[in-house]
C-alpha cells in the first residue's frame, strides 16, 4: 500500500515544528523557573550588599564586582588582539600558508574545552608566573578563551564591508591603515560589537576556567592581584555545596538576566548590520 | 603645449592575457584628453596605472614606462600614497563614503593633515562650487552623502577629488549611469576645471568625447589606434577603424 | 617620491598586526606545551597502559587508572548525541526548510539563546528537576548516565542546530526547485535532495556537538554522581575526564596534580581528534 506523500509531508511538517517549539520551550521553561524561584530573593539590596556566612545570607555585591572586573579586563586585552588579528587576516595579507596556519590556530583555540583553559591558566599564570589566584590570572585566561570569538566575528564583519569603499579611500590618498581606521572599521563596528558582546556573555557565564585561575574568595577584590569570585562561580558553590537554594536561585536570576540581555542586544546589533548591506 | 603624462611602449598583462600592447601616448597639461574604445580595449586599465589602483589586482605584469612630469610612476620605490594625492580619480559609479557631505569632501584634506575647521570649510565650499554642486547642498552639508541623487553623488565625488587639489583628474566613465542633465552639469564643470588641472576622461560615449575633450585617443583590443586633436579625429580620422567606431558601426 | 615617514609607519603597523595574528598560535602552543609538560612525565613514570587502561584511580596510592573515565566520557557523549542529534536536526530542518520568515525571526534567536545559558545553570536545573525525577520514577540515585546524557543533550543543541542549519541553507536553491518542479512534496525534496546534499555539514555538526559534550565540566559534575567505575546501566553514576580534573585540582599536589594533567592530555587528544574530524568532513564538502 502506498501512503499519500502529501499526508506524510503534513505529518513530518507537524513533527518538525513540534521539535522546534519543544526546544524553544526548554529555554522558556529554564528562564521561567529561574525567574519565578529567584525573583522573591533578588532585589537591589541583594545586588548591593555583602554576603554573610558563605553566602547563606546577604547579597552578592563582591561577586558582581568580581564579574565586572573579569569581563572588563579580558575584553580590554582580547579586543585589540582580536581585531588586530582580523585586520591582519582580511586587509594586510593574501590567503597563504601562514594565514591558514593562523586560522587553524584560532579554530583549535575555539574547540578547546574550558576545563583545559582552567588547567592551563592554573599552571601557567597562577603557578609558573606566580600570580596566584587573582583577577589578573583569571582575566588572562579568559582573554585567550574569548579571543577566537572576537577574531571570527570581527573577520566576518570586516569582510562584509564593500570593497569599493576601500578603493575610494585609497584613491583619495589614504594609506592602508588610514583606510582601515577611517572607513573599514567604522563600517564593521556593529559586527565587531556583536562579537564583543557574545564574548562578554561567555565570560560572565564561565565557571571551570575561572574558578582555578581567579579563585573563589568572597571578599571584594581591591587589586588586580586579589582573588575574587564571579557570579557564576558563586552560584556554582552555593548550589554544589547546598549552602542556600534561595540565594542560588537569586544569583542565577541575576546571571541569566544579564546574559540574556547581552545576547539579545548582540543579536539586535547584528541584525542592524545585515540589513544595512543587504 | 606642455607634456604632463607620457607612456612609452607601455604593455600590461593580466596573467597571460595582454591588456595593453605597446602604448605610446602623451597627455598635455591643462587639456582634456578623452580615451574611447569598446569594452575591453584597455582604456580603463591605462587609467588604473596612472593612479596605481592597479596595485589591487593580482598577477599583473607591466613593461615599458609611464611618467608624470618626467618622473617614473611605475617603480617599486614610488610613494603611491603621494601619487594618489596628485592624481584624483572619479569612478564610473558614484561611490560616496557612508558619511556626511562635508566629511566626504574633507576626507582627503584631513589625510593631508589639514585639521583647522575654517580651512576645511573653505576647501569644501570651493570644491563644491567647482563641481557645480554648491547651490544644491550648501544648506545641508551635514546630511549623509548617501541621501543625494545619483547625479549629485557623482558631482560630490568630483568635488571630493578636487578637494585633494591634485594636478591630474581621471574620470573613468563618470557619466555612464547619469541622466543627460547631470551629464551636462559634469561637462560644464570640466570645461571650467581644465584651467587648473590636466584631465583625462574615459568614456564609451563618442558624442561626449567630441563635446568635452581637446584631444582624443581611440583604443581597440589593447592597442592605441589613433591619437590627435579631437576636431581632427572626429572630422577627418586617418584610420578606417576609428571612423567606423565614431560612426557607431561597432563598439 | 621616495619612501616617506608614512611608508615607515605602515610597515610598523603591519608588524604589529602580524604579531597580533601570531598571538593565537603562541597561546595554542603555550596551552599544549604546559599541559604536556605537566602531564606527560607521569606517563613515563607509571606507564601509558596503567593510566589509559588502568581501572583504578587512587592517586595517593600511586594508582592513576582513568579507563573508567574515558569510557564514561564517551558514554555521556553518545548519550548526549542520542538525545541532542534528532532533536537538533529536527529544529534545523524545520528552520531551514519549513519555517516562514516571521517564524524564523522568532525561532532562530530563541534557539541561539540556549547557547548563552551558562553550563552551571543547566547543571543546577538538572540536579533540581531531572535527577529527582529519575530517582522517583525510574530508579537509582538519579545521579546517572541518563541524567547526564539528558543535560548534555540539551546543551549541545545550539551547536547542532546552528551548524546543520548553515549546511542546509547553503544547499543551492536550484536543487530544491528542481525537485519541487518535478512534483515532489516538500518532505520528498528535503529528504531526498537537500539532506543528502548537506550531509557532511550535518555530520560535522554532530562531531562538534560531541566535542562540546566531551569537554563540558561543571554541569556534568553536578548531575553525574562522580563514581569511580564504569557504569553498566543507564542509571549508574559515573565520572568523566573533565569532572575528574575539576573535582580534584583545587587540592591536588605532586604526582596527584600531575595525574590530573595526564587526564587533561587524554582529554585534549580526544578533542583534537574530534576537531580534526569535523574539519576534515567540512573541508571535503567545500571542495565538492
Amino acid at each position: 500500500m502506498r501512503i499519500n506523500p502529501r499526508l506524510i509531508d503534513k505529518l513530518v511538517s507537524r513533527t518538525l515544528s513540534m521539535q522546534a517549539y519543544f526546544t524553544v520551550g526548554i529555554l522558556v521553561i529554564i528562564v521561567f523557573i529561574i525567574f519565578v524561584k529567584g525573583i522573591s530573593n533578588c532585589g537591589l539590596s541583594f545586588m548591593l550588599t555583602y554576603p554573610e556566612d558563605m553566602g547563606r545570607h546577604g547579597g552578592i555585591f563582591p561577586a558582581i564586582i568580581g564579574t565586572l572586573f573579569l569581563v572588563a579586563l579580558s575584553i580590554l586585552f582580547a579586543t585589540p588582539l582580536g581585531i588586530g588579528t582580523a585586520i591582519y587576516l582580511t586587509e594586510y595579507t593574501k590567503e597563504s600558508r601562514f594565514t591558514s596556519i593562523i586560522r587553524f590556530g584560532v579554530e583549535s583555540l575555539a574547540g578547546i574545552p574550558s576545563i583545559i583553559y582552567g588547567l592551563f591558566g592554573f599552571i601557567f599564570f597562577v603557578i609558573k608566573l606566580g600570580m596566584g589566584w587573582s583577577l589578573l590570572a583569571g582575566a588572562f585566561t579568559m582573554t585567550i578563551m574569548i579571543l577566537p570569538t572576537i577574531i571570527r566575528t570581527s573577520e566576518e564583519a570586516i569582510k562584509a564591508v564593500p570593497k569599493n569603499l576601500r578603493i575610494v579611500s585609497h584613491s583619495l590618498g589614504a594609506t592602508k591603515w588610514e583606510t582601515t581606521v577611517k572607513v573599514v572599521l567604522p563600517s564593521a563596528a556593529p559586527g565587531i560589537l556583536t562579537g564583543i558582546m557574545l564574548s562578554i556573555g561567555r565570560a560572565v557565564g564561565e565557571t571551570a576556567a575561572v574558578i582555578f585561575t581567579m579563585g573563589s574568595s568572597l571578599r571584594l577584590p581591591t587589586s588586580l592581584m586579589d582573588s575574587g569570585r564571579t557570579m557564576a562561580v558563586h552560584f556554582y558553590i552555593l548550589a554544589r555545596e547546598g549552602i542556600s537554594m534561595e540565594k542560588a536561585y537569586a544569583t542565577a536570576l541575576v546571571l541569566v538576566v544579564s546574559i540574556l540581555a547581552i545576547n539579545i542586544l548582540a543579536y539586535y546589533t547584528m541584525n542592524k548590520v545585515t540589513s544595512k548591506y543587504s | 603645449m606642455e607634456s604632463k603624462i607620457r607612456a612609452e611602449n607601455l604593455s600590461l598583462w593580466f596573467g597571460d592575457a595582454p591588456v595593453l600592447k605597446g602604448i605610446d601616448l602623451e597627455i598635455y597639461k591643462n587639456m582634456i584628453t578623452g580615451l574611447m574604445g569598446p569594452a575591453g580595449s584597455g582604456k580603463s586599465t591605462l587609467i588604473s596605472l596612472i593612479n596605481r589602483m592597479i596595485d589591487f589586482e593580482d598577477k599583473v605584469k607591466i613593461q615599458g614606462s609611464l611618467s608624470i612630469d618626467g618622473e617614473d610612476i611605475l617603480g617599486k620605490s614610488v610613494d603611491v600614497v603621494g601619487l594618489r594625492r596628485r592624481v584624483g580619480t572619479v569612478f564610473a559609479v558614484p561611490l560616496p563614503l557612508p558619511r556626511s557631505i562635508f566629511e566626504n569632501i574633507a576626507y582627503g584634506p584631513r589625510l593631508k593633515g589639514i585639521t583647522k575647521k575654517t580651512d576645511l570649510q573653505d576647501i569644501v565650499e570651493a570644491s563644491l562650487k567647482k563641481a557645480v554642486l554648491w547651490e544644491e547642498v550648501y544648506d545641508r552639508q551635514q546630511t549623509s552623502a548617501l541621501k543625494l541623487s545619483g547625479g549629485q553623488q557623482q558631482r560630490l565625488c568630483l568635488a571630493r577629488t578636487l578637494a585633494l587639489q591634485p594636478e591630474i583628474i581621471l574620470l573613468d566613465e563618470p557619466c555612464s549611469g547619469l541622466d543627460p542633465i547631470s551629464t551636462a552639469k559634469i561637462e560644464e564643470a570640466l570645461n571650467e576645471l581644465k584651467k587648473d588641472f590636466t584631465i583625462i576622461l574615459v568614456s564609451n560615449n563618442t558624442k561626449q568625447i567630441a563635446r568635452a575633450t581637446d584631444f582624443s585617443a581611440f583604443f581597440y583590443m589593447g592597442e592605441l589606434v589613433e591619437f590627435g586633436a579631437t576636431d581632427k579625429i572626429f572630422t577627418n580620422p586617418s584610420i578606417k577603424r576609428t571612423e567606423d567606431y565614431i560612426q557607431g558601426k561597432f563598439g | 617620491m621616495s619612501p616617506s615617514k608614512a611608508v615607515l609607519k605602515e610597515r610598523i603597523i603591519k608588524q604589529i598586526l602580524t604579531a597580533c595574528a601570531f598571538s593565537s598560535l603562541l597561546f595554542l602552543f603555550l596551552i599544549f606545551a604546559f599541559i604536556l609538560v605537566e602531564g606527560l612525565p607521569l606517563f613515563y613514570k607509571v606507564g601509558v597502559k596503567n593510566i589509559v587502561f588502568g581501572m583504578k584511580w587512587a592517586p595517593t596510592k600511586g594508582l592513576f587508572g582513568i579507563f573508567p573515565m574515558i569510557v564514561s566520557s564517551f558514554l555521556v557523549t553518545f548519550g548526549a548525541l542520542f538525545i541532542g542529534a534528532p532533536l537538533g536536526l529536527g529544529c534545523a530542518i524545520y528552520l531551514a526548510e519549513y519555517a516562514g520568515r516571521q517564524q524564523k525571526l522568532f525561532l532562530k534567536p530563541a534557539l541561539e539563546l540556549l547557547a548563552g545559558i551558562p553550563s552551571v545553570v543547566y547543571g543546577f536545573l538538572g540536579v533540581i528537576y531531572i535527577v529527582p525525577f529519575i530517582r522517583q520514577f525510574i530508579g537509582g540515585s538519579g545521579f546517572s548516565l541518563l541524567a547526564t546524557s539528558i543535560v548534555l543533550g540539551i546543551m549541545i543543541l545550539p551547536t547542532i542546530i546552528s551548524i546543520s542549519y548553515d549546511a542546509l541553507t547553503s544547499v543551492p536553491r536550484s536543487y530544491r526547485e528542481g525537485a519541487l518542479a518535478m512534483g515532489s512534496t516538500q518532505w520528498q525534496s528535503t529528504s531526498r535532495v537537500v539532506i543528502p546534499a548537506a550531509k557532511s555539514g550535518i555530520l560535522a555538526s554532530c562531531i562538534l556537538g560531541m566535542g562540546r559534550a566531551v569537554g563540558e565540566t561543571m554541569a556534568v559534575i553536578m548531575v553525574a554522581g562522580n563514581a569511580l567505575k564504569i557504569p553498566t546501566d543507564m542509571l549508574d553514576p559515573l565520572r568523566t575526564l573533565t569532572s575528574n580534573i575539576a573535582l580534584e585540582l583545587s587540592y591536588a599536589s605532586g604526582d596527584h596534580r600531575m595525574g590530573l594533567f595526564s587526564t587533561g592530555v587524554v582529554l585534549l587528544s580526544i578533542i583534537m581528534v574530534l576537531n580534526y574530524l569535523a574539519n576534515f568532513v567540512i573541508r571535503r564538502t567545500v571542495i565538492k
